[in-house]
C-alpha cells in the first residue's frame, strides 16, 4: 500500500522510499527509513500536504511525495 | 588583557533551540552579518569568560551535511575548513533519534565535538530518560543536559567545552559510524588508493573523504579535481568504479545504504541510552494543532493571525508615531528659531529633518511587524503556515515554504530575499526572489497612509487591504506565468518538520525585532539621509528664479487691501466680524505663497525632471510631482514620502497640511489609487534589488525583475486610472 493511501488515524511500517535521489535521500535523512513505524496524524485542510509522526516527531510530506513510500502492516491506530 | 582565544562554533537541527542558546552565551554582544559570497545569516559574538575569549561562531540550521541546500554547504564548509577549536551539537533531547543523525555526520568530520542535550525538561516531561553517561561512552564525547534559557546549564557547557579545546588528547578514531561489510571493504580500498595517490595533505581526515567520495559528493570532487589536477581523474575514476560494484551488491546507490546504516548505528545507541516511560499525557502541542490546522477553522485562523498582525502593527504602531511626529516637529522649530537665515539651515529643516523626519516616524511600524514575524517563527506558527499554504503555493510552483520569504516580504524585501536561502532548489528560490516584490513592504505603507487618509478617510483600512491583497494576486498570476515560462520543472520537495508549538522567549523575539529595527535604522543613516539631501538639493536649486509674478507685491497688496477693509469694517466694532475678514487676509496671503512656492518647486531641477517625465506618468493621473515621488522610491520607498512632503506640503505647521496640499494639488481618489498600485507594483528599492542581484546571483535576473515590475505597475495604473475614468469614478 502507498503512503498516500493511508488514512487520518492509521499507522503503518516503510518497506521502500522511491522517487528522485533528491527526494530519497531528504526523507531518509529524515528518518523515514525502511522499517520506522508512521502514523498518519492528518492531512492539511486542503488535503494535501500531510502530516505524518514518526520516530517521536512531526514532519509534514506532499500527497504526490507520499505516493513514492510503500508501507505495510497498516491499521487503525490510537495515538 | 590577552586572553587565548578559542572558537566555538554551534551546530544543530534547525528548530533544536540552537539560536537560544547562542543568545544566552553572547546576549546582545552578537554580530549578524553574511557569510561570505551568499547572504545565509551569520551570527557571532565574542563573550570572555573563564580567562578566555570565547568566538561564538551559530552556523546554519540543518539536519544533515549532505551538500543539497545552501545552509548545508555552509555548515560543512565551515566546520571543515575554518576548523573551530570545538563544535558544540545542539541535540533536541526531545527527539534524540533524529538529532543523532546530523552529530553522527559531525563525528565523521574528525572535529572536537561536544553534545548539548537541549531541551532536557521538555524530554523529561515526554517520559524520556536519557542516559547521558553512556551515550557519552557510547560516542567517545562530553555530553551536557541543557535547558537553553538557564544559565546555569550554558556555563557548565562553555566549561566543558574549554575543556574540550584546551585537551591534548587526540581526536578518538573509534566509535564513529561502522558500515557494513561490503562498504567498509570498498571505503578501505579507496582509502589505501588515495594515500598512495596523493601528494597533496587535505585538510580534511581521509575517511570521511572517502565516504563522501563513495556518496557521489559533488562538492567534494570539485574540491579535489581543483587541488590535486592531474591525479584527481584517477582518483575519481577509482571511487566510480567501487561506487558501482557497491551499486551492483545493494541494488541501491551507496549513499542510500549508508544513510540507512547509519540510522542503524544511531538505533543501537538509542536502544542503550533512551527509556521512555509509557505514561500517557496530554500533548498540548498537539491539540493546540488540532485546532491551528483543523479543516474548517485552520484557515480562517490564519487569516485572523494575519489581520491582526497588521492591526497590531498599524493601531498600536499610531501611538509612537505621534510621539516621534511631535519630537521631530519640536526639534524642526527649535532649529528654526536657533538658526540665522541661510541655505544650510534650509538643507538641515527641509532636506534633512522633513526628509529622514518623515521616514523615521515609521520604525514603531517596523518594529511591531517584525516583533509579530518574529513570534509567528518562535512559536513554531510559521512552518504551520507553510503547511496550509502548501497547497496554494504548489499551484503557482511552489513550495509552502516560499509562502515565508512572501509573508516576511510584507515587512522588508531585503531579508525576504535572503530567507530564499531556506528554498533547496534554485528555480523556486528564483521564482520566490522575482514574486517577493509584489509583497507590499512595510516602506511602501507610508504613501498608502497618507493617500488613503486623504482619499478614502472612512474605508482606508479596507483600501489599504485590499491595495496588499492585489499584491498578492500579482504575485500568483506573476509565478504561474513564469513557471509556465521561464522557470519551468518541477519544484522541490516538502519535507519539513513541524516543531512542536513553543512558549516564546521574550528576549530571543526582542533580539530578533532589534536586529530588523537596527537595520531599518542603518538605512536611515545612510541611503535615505543622501537621498533626501539629494531631493532637497534638486528641488531648491537653481536659487535665481525668475517668477512669472511678483509675489512680494501681491502680498503687500492683500495686506493694503484688507488694511482698508478692517478700517471700514472697525466701525462696526464686531470682534468675530474683525477675525473673520482676518482669517480671510491670512488665507489670501497663504494661497499666494502656495503659488509661489510651488512656481519655485516647478522650475527647480527637480521639476525639470518631472516635467520631463510627466507624459510618462499623465495616462496614470499622475502630475510630475507625483512622478518624481516615485523617481525618488527608487532609493527607498519611504522616500516617496519625504518627497512627496517636501514637493507638496512646503513647510506648513498644521498636521493636515499633507492632505490638504494633495487635494489641492488636483489629485483625485481614482489618480490616489493609480498611484498606490504604482508604488505597490514597480521596481523594488536599491537595496532590494542589491539583494536580487546576489540572490540570483546574476544581472539577468535583476534587470528582469526591474523591467517585470516597472511595465506591470504601469500597464496595472494604467488600466486602472483609464478604466476608472470610462466608467465615470474620478
Amino acid at each position: 500500500m502507498l503512503l498516500s493511501e493511508m488514512k487520518q488515524g492509521q499507522s503503518g511500517n516503510i518497506i521502500h522510499v522511491g522517487g528522485s535521489n533528491i527526494l530519497r535521500r531528504r526523507i531518509l535523512e529524515m528518518g523515514l527509513i525502511k522499517g520506522t513505524k508512521v502514523y498518519v496524524e492528518k492531512y492539511a485542510p486542503l488535503k494535501d500536504p500531510l502530516e505524518l509522526i514518526f520516530k517521536g516527531y512531526h514532519m509534514s510530506l506532499r500527497v504526490e511525495e507520499a505516493a513514492q513510500i510503500t508501507v505495510d502492516n497498516v491499521k487503525q491506530d490510537l495515538r | 588583557m590577552n586572553h587565548k582565544s578559542i572558537t566555538i562554533a554551534l551546530a544543530g537541527n534547525p528548530n533544536s533551540g540552537k539560536t537560544t542558546i547562542f543568545n544566552c552565551i553572547t546576549g546582545t554582544r552578537q554580530k549578524v552579518g553574511n557569510w561570505p559570497g551568499v547572504t545565509v545569516e551569520k551570527k557571532e559574538g565574542t563573550v570572555s569568560k573563564y580567562g578566555y575569549n570565547l568566538k561564538i561562531i551559530d552556523l546554519p540550521g540543518t539536519y544533515s551535511l549532505t551538500p543539497f541546500s545552501v545552509e548545508e554547504i555552509i555548515a560543512r564548509n565551515y566546520v571543515l575548513e575554518e576548523c573551530p577549536d570545538v563544535v558544540i551539537v545542539i541535540i533536541d533531547a526531545s527527539n534524540l533519534e533524529r538529532s543523532l543523525y546530523l552529530a553522527t555526520q559531525l563525528r565523521e568530520i574528525d572535529c572536537k565535538v561536544i553534545f548539548a542535550l537541549n531541551m532536557a525538561d521538555v524530554a523529561r516531561a515526554r517520559g524520556l530518560k536519557i542516559d547521558a553517561d553512556k551515550l557519552s561512552e557510547l560516542l567517545d564525547l562530553p555530553v551536557v543536559f541543557t535547558v537553553g534559557n538557564k544559565n546555569k546549564d550554558i556555563d557548565i557547557l562553555l566549561q566543558k567545552a574549554i575543556e574540550l579545546a584546551e585537551s591534548k588528547s587526540e581526536i578518538p578514531q573509534k566509535r564513529k559510524v561502522k558500515y557494513s561489510k561490503d562498504i567498509e571493504n570498498s571505503i578501505a580500498k579507496l582509502q589505501s588508493f588515495i594515500e598512495k595517490k596523493i601528494a597533496v595533505k587535505f585538510p580534511y581526515n581521509t575517511r570521511w573523504m572517502v565516504i563522501k567520495l563513495l556518496e557521489d559528493d559533488r562538492i567534494l570532487k570539485e574540491h579535489i579535481v581543483q587541488k590535486t589536477g592531474n591525479n584527481s581523474q584517477d582518483i575519481i575514476q577509482e571511487a566510480q568504479a567501487l561506487r558501482k560494484k557497491l551499486v551492483d551488491r545493494f541494488d541501491e546507490e551507496p549513499e542510500i545504504v549508508m544513510t540507512d546504516e547509519r540510522y542503524g548505528f544511531i538505533a543501537g545507541i538509542i536502544k542503550e541510552v533512551l527509556t521512555t516511560s509509557t505514561k500517557n499525557r496530554i500533548d498540548i502541542s498537539r491539540n493546540i494543532d488540532l485546532v491551528l490546522t483543523h479543516r474548517f477553522i485552520g484557515f480562517p485562523i490564519f487569516i485572523f493571525f494575519i489581520w491582526a498582525m497588521f492591526q497590531l502593527t498599524f493601531s498600536l504602531g499610531a501611538y509612537p508615531m505621534e510621539w516621534i511626529g511631535i519630537g521631530v516637529d519640536g526639534i524642526s522649530a527649535l532649529l528654526e528659531s536657533f538658526l540665522s537665515e541661510s541655505l544650510l539651515k534650509d538643507l538641515v529643516i527641509n532636506g534633512i529633518i522633513a526628509g529622514v523626519g518623515s521616514v523615521i516616524i515609521f520604525l514603531p511600524n517596523i518594529l511591531i511587524l517584525f516583533f509579530c514575524i518574529a513570534l509567528f517563527e518562535d512559536t513554531g506558527y510559521m512552518s504551520r503556515a507553510a503547511f496550509l499554504m502548501d497547497k496554494i503555493m504548489h499551484l503557482i510552483g511552489l513550495h509552502g515554504k516560499s509562502f515565508i520569504p512572501m509573508l516576511m516580504g510584507f515587512g522588508c524585501n531585503v531579508p525576504a530575499i535572503m530567507t530564499t536561502r531556506t528554498l533547496e532548489s534554485k528555480k523556486d528560490r528564483i521564482l520566490t526572489i522575482l514574486i517577493t516584490p509584489f509583497m507590499s513592504c512595510s516602506a511602501k505603507l507610508p504613501v498608502y497612509i497618507i493617500l488613503t487618509g486623504t482619499f478614502f478617510s472612512a474605508k482606508a483600512g479596507t483600501v489599504i487591504f485590499a491595495i496588499y491583497l492585489f499584491g498578492v494576486i500579482a504575485a500568483v498570476v506573476s509565478g504561474r506565468l513564469f513557471r509556465s515560462t521561464l522557470l519551468r520543472g518541477a519544484d522541490a520537495p516538502f519535507v519539513m518538520e513541524l516543531p512542536p508549538y513553543r512558549a516564546p522567549m521574550l528576549k530571543s523575539v526582542l533580539i530578533h525585532m532589534w536586529d530588523r529595527g537596527k537595520m531599518f535604522l542603518k538605512k536611515m543613516g545612510g541611503v535615505i539621509l543622501i537621498g533626501s539631501v539629494v531631493i532637497w538639493f534638486l528641488s531648491a536649486f537653481p536659487r535665481n528664479i525668475q517668477y512669472s509674478v511678483d509675489y512680494a507685491a501681491e502680498i503687500v497688496g492683500v495686506n493694503v487691501l484688507y488694511e482698508t477693509k478692517i478700517k471700514v469694517d472697525a466701525k462696526v466694532d464686531d470682534r468675530s466680524c474683525m477675525q473673520s475678514i482676518e482669517e480671510e487676509r491670512d488665507t489670501a496671503i497663504r494661497k499666494i505663497k502656495l503659488a509661489q512656492d510651488a512656481e519655485k518647486m516647478e522650475k527647480s531641477f527637480m521639476g525639470h525632471i518631472g516635467k520631463k517625465l510627466a507624459p510618462l506618468f499623465a495616462p496614470l493621473g499622475i502630475d510630475w510631482r507625483g512622478g518624481v515621488a516615485l523617481l525618488t522610491g527608487f532609493v527607498a520607498k519611504e522616500i516617496v514620502v519625504s518627497t512627496m512632503g517636501i514637493l507638496y506640503a512646503v513647510e506648513e505647521e498644521e498636521s493636515d497640511a499633507f492632505q490638504k496640499a494633495i487635494i489641492s494639488s488636483g489629485m483625485t481618489p481614482l489618480s490616489a489609487l493609480s498611484m498606490m498600485l504604482f508604488v505597490l507594483l514597480y521596481l523594488p528599492c536599491f537595496a532590494t534589488i542589491a539583494a536580487i542581484k546576489r540572490e540570483t546571483g546574476s544581472l539577468k535576473w535583476m534587470f528582469f525583475s526591474i523591467a517585470y515590475t516597472t511595465s506591470l505597475a504601469w500597464v496595472v495604473a494604467f488600466s486602472v486610472y483609464q478604466g476608472g475614468r470610462l466608467i465615470g469614478l474620478n
